[in-house]
């Protein structure tokens, strides 16, 4: 007697990895520098966290629909939450409901939705959204917290919620009240007006090689990062490409003349250097796929990033730096394609 | 200092290099490896595929009706020099008819049916009595005419190759005993228990080639059949073959992969390992060659591991070519409840099957059914990330993620500048996708598109080629047909000027001969 089968291609294994999966352990390896920074900034991140994952799944389901794409696949790949908690990580924690509106709008309509969806922007969607509040609103984005604990007031879960919503600070403070110039301001206002970095380094929200507070949450970012390595989900070469570009040409600057650039490990402390090397420069969509390409990309964000933070506009350069190499990775891709098996 | 190609490949072997990507599966082989191969009993009917070597389906040699003895040949083609196929058992030809053939494709193909006789009586065998002095093209010769196919999956007539690589000349004969793919276990048991006539199958193949040695190449998880290789060289008194046992990461026992370990030089795009100066045969092929070679008897079996958590007693099976694959796993103890798969090869590279009245083809290294758990149920497929995990684990140094984009948009100047015919469908870029896109599906779609433009290709110049001598014909016709015209005018014309000429002299003569005034 024969018997009949259902077919189906090979390999003929159980799946390896989904993309839901992939995005997922991504998360996870955030999670301890989220935990550092609600100790050293209060609770303000989570919410902020909660609504641009609100408002980045509504406008997901809202252009999956319009784009006819199957709702349950795509909401479940958990792309726009990462994207979201991306963003929501760069922005001050007491920034005002509808910041992380215009960001999850241009992040996940514009960014993502208009380019063909997942697997086709160009561009890093978190960072789209952050770069394009950061040029709108740049008020809104300087209200940096400093570290707990030399604020003037301790933060309570309550204060976070009423200020956000409201877009008035708490208890009828002031805004100037209770928000510090972060480390990176203090450093590019320390050198327009003529002084020395070593000056600037007095200032209470310097910690022992970056910002107070900051250093340590870099330092969970690389441990997460580190993690991901591990896992294999991220590979080393944009981290290892662009941390040592960073401290290389960092080192070089200040060796050249330590008065007016800070040292390397300054630098690397400082900003979104670290959680750009491991979770933002490695997005694998919007970055190099070969392994030299990604070299390549990796020092390239570290170079643009230096050179924001010396001569550009802004204090900090990741995410401009990410965008436009992003915009570069295409023709990086084609001058790093491997030599081929027995050619 | 640049070391000669040619010397560092005469030295293969001596030191292991490592090629780029494969992936580390588990095993799985131990399941099948628990008791020793048996013999199939013989079936009720047996469908021989006149298609089971790589090339054109055969022509039968035999008619309906017909009585056929065990080995007599069936059938015959012509491609890639001449190969036969051979009956598997002694009966009466009932039909050469449609059947399913074990195909990748999972077509029907012509298949000589055989009823047996239960006599199961060979046909008058020829062997050579002493093979150590026989010429190597007598060797050649047997070969050829035993239908002998590459028996690691490639099915490439081996008669074919050995008399190519003796024309290229050869130094090493490389034996493949690095089964890669998880499961299949039926190279490992014919070491385990037959090494002697894998070490003869070598020494035939080493002189039919001109070849100075032999490696016989086995992974390093092979437990107890390095000593009984070992042995069986050292009884033989062969001075010139050596056993190298390598790591075991898939796809080692590729071809090309292989010679890069011994070697550490690549087969060059496009080439072949002869260009090297190596040949490389599975062991059961050499198996196969001393079977021919000292009994004269042709391939009408082979060693098939049926295996998977969808059967009840794996094992290995000795097992006649055209047996229907449902006979073997009545033998293993029948399907387990939850079988759900049916696979001809293994997990990585193998095909399903879609009924098991398909039959052993000379193909055929291992049977694997699979339960639920053990297969991917139906994944939706989503966009590709790019996360470049194909590329890193693709033994051909290839990037899929890029082949994949540029097959599905047509591109197809790009798909060849990106390789795809370097590709050897090993699977692992498709194992680690986390999208889950059937990536080679879409390679092999994209080599028959690519095979189909190049055939137009040959067509266009051909039809350009007709077209422009059907030009050159017509203007040579015109200009004859005006220089015919031409030729014409002038004869007239030179006819009329003759004809002046003679009324001229006429007139000249008429003129004398008239009286002078």
């Amino acid at each position: 007697m024969s018997r009949s089968f259902d077919t189906g291609g090979a390999p003929h294994f159980p799946p390896h990895s989904t993309v839901s999966r992939v995005m997922l352990q991504v998360i996870y390896a955030l999670v301890p520098a989220i935990a550092a920074h609600v100790w050293f900034f209060g609770p303000g991140i989570l919410v902020q966290i909660v609504l641009a994952c609100f408002f980045a799944l509504g406008f997901e389901a809202l252009m999956l629909i319009l784009r006819k794409q199957p709702l349950r696949l795509f909401l479940g790949d958990f792309s726009a939450v990462l994207t979201a908690i991306l963003f929501a990580l760069c922005i001050p924690p007491l920034a005002p409901w509808w910041i992380a509106l215009t960001g999850m709008l241009f992040a996940i309509v514009v960014a993502k939705h208009l380019y063909g969806g997942l697997g086709h922007n160009t561009f890093n969607p978190a960072m789209v959204g952050y770069v394009v509040v950061l040029i709108s609103f740049p008020q809104a984005m300087t209200a940096w917290l400093p570290p707990s604990s030399i604020a003037p007031a301790a933060l309570s879960w309550s204060d976070a919620l009423v200020t956000i919503f409201s877009g008035q600070p708490p208890g009828g403070l002031a805004w100037d009240a209770i928000t510090e110039a972060t480390p990176l301001d203090s450093i590019r206002t320390s050198i327009a007006t003529g002084k020395m970095i070593s000056e600037a380094r007095q200032l209470p929200v310097f910690g022992d090689f970056g910002g107070l507070g900051w250093e340590w949450i870099a330092n969970w970012y690389a441990l997460g990062g580190l993690w991901l390595l591990w896992r294999r989900v991220i590979s080393w070469h944009v981290p290892l490409a662009m941390l040592g570009t960073v401290i290389a040409l960092g080192g070089l600057t200040y060796l050249i003349d330590p008065g007016s650039n800070p040292a390397p490990l300054q630098h690397l402390f400082s900003g979104a250097v670290v959680v750009g090397a491991f979770f933002i420069a490695t997005d694998p969509v919007s970055g190099c796929t070969s392994t030299r390409g990604r070299l390549v990309f990796g020092a390239g964000v570290g170079l643009i990033t230096l050179v924001i933070r010396r001569w550009g506009g802004y204090p900090d350069g990741v995410a401009f730096a990410v965008l436009l190499m992003n915009m570069a990775a295409p023709l990086i891709d084609h001058y790093t394609r491997p030599r081929i098996f027995g050619k | 200092m640049k070391i000669d190609p040619l010397s560092q490949a005469r030295s293969a072997g001596q030191q292991l290099h490592h090629f780029h990507g494969g992936l580390r599966l588990r095993h799985n082989k131990k399941i099948s490896c628990q008791t020793p191969i048996e013999k199939t009993p013989l079936a009720t009917r047996y469908y021989v595929p006149l298609l089971q070597h790589s090339g054109r389906e055969a022509d039968a040699t035999v008619s309906q009706g017909q009585k056929v003895l065990k080995g007599e040949q069936i059938g015959c083609f012509e491609h890639l020099g001449r190969g036969c196929i051979h009956a598997p058992t002694s009966g009466t030809v009932t039909a050469i008819a449609r059947h399913p053939i074990s195909h990748p494709s999972g077509a029907d193909g012509r298949c000589v049916v055989i009823k047996p006789d239960g006599l199961d009586q060979w046909k008058e065998l020829e062997p050579i009595d002493d093979w150590e002095q026989a010429s190597p093209a007598e060797l050649r010769q047997v070969i050829g005419s035993a239908g002998i196919v590459g028996l690691g999956g490639a099915v490439f007539p081996t008669g074919f190759k050995v008399n190519q690589a003796s024309e290229r000349g050869i130094h090493t004969l490389v034996l493949n005993g690095s089964e890669c793919e998880p499961y299949i276990s039926c190279d490992e048991m014919l070491m385990r228990e037959q090494p002697g006539s894998i070490v003869l199958g070598a020494r035939i193949l080493q002189k039919a080639v001109g070849a100075s040695r032999t490696i016989i190449a086995i992974e390093d998880q092979m437990g107890v059949v390095n000593a009984a290789l070992f042995r069986a060289v050292e009884k033989s008194g062969a001075e010139t073959i050596d056993i190298v046992k390598v790591t075991t990461i898939y796809p080692e026992g590729g071809e090309k992969q292989l010679i890069k370990v011994l070697t550490g030089l690549e087969v060059p795009s496009g080439g072949r390992p002869t260009d090297l100066g190596l040949l490389c045969q599975n062991v059961a092929t050499a198996t196969a060659v001393a079977r021919a070679v000292t009994e004269g008897k042709p391939l009408i079996e082979r060693i098939v591991t049926v295996t998977g958590n969808g059967v009840r007693k794996p094992r290995n099976l000795l097992a006649q070519i055209g047996t229907p694959i449902s006979n073997l796993v009545d033998q293993c103890g029948g399907y387990a409840s939850d079988a759900a798969r049916l696979v001809l090869g293994g997990p990585m590279m193998g095909y399903a099957l879609s009924t098991d009245s398909n039959p052993v083809i000379k193909a055929a290294n291992c049977i694997l059914v699979l339960s639920e758990d053990d297969i991917r149920p139906p994944q939706p497929e989503m966009p590709c990330i790019r996360c470049g995990e194909c590329a890193r684990v693709c033994p051909s140094i290839l990037l899929p993620q890029e082949l994949n984009r540029a097959i599905r948009n047509g591109l197809w100047d790009d798909v060849m500048e990106l390789g795809l015919a370097d590709c050897i469908e090993c699977g692992c870029c498709d194992f680690v996708c986390p999208s889950h896109i059937p990536l080679v599906d879409w390679f092999r779609f994209g080599k028959s598109e690519l095979h189909l433009l190049d055939q137009e290709r040959v067509r266009a110049e051909a039809a350009r080629q007709r077209f422009e001598a059907r030009e050159a014909r017509l203007e040579r016709l015109k200009r004859e047909r005006k220089k015919r015209i031409e030729d014409k005018k002038l004869a007239l014309q030179e006819n009329s000027s003759k004809q002046q000429k003679i009324a001229a002299a006429i007139e000249r003569v008429r003129s004398r001969k008239s009286p002078k005034p």
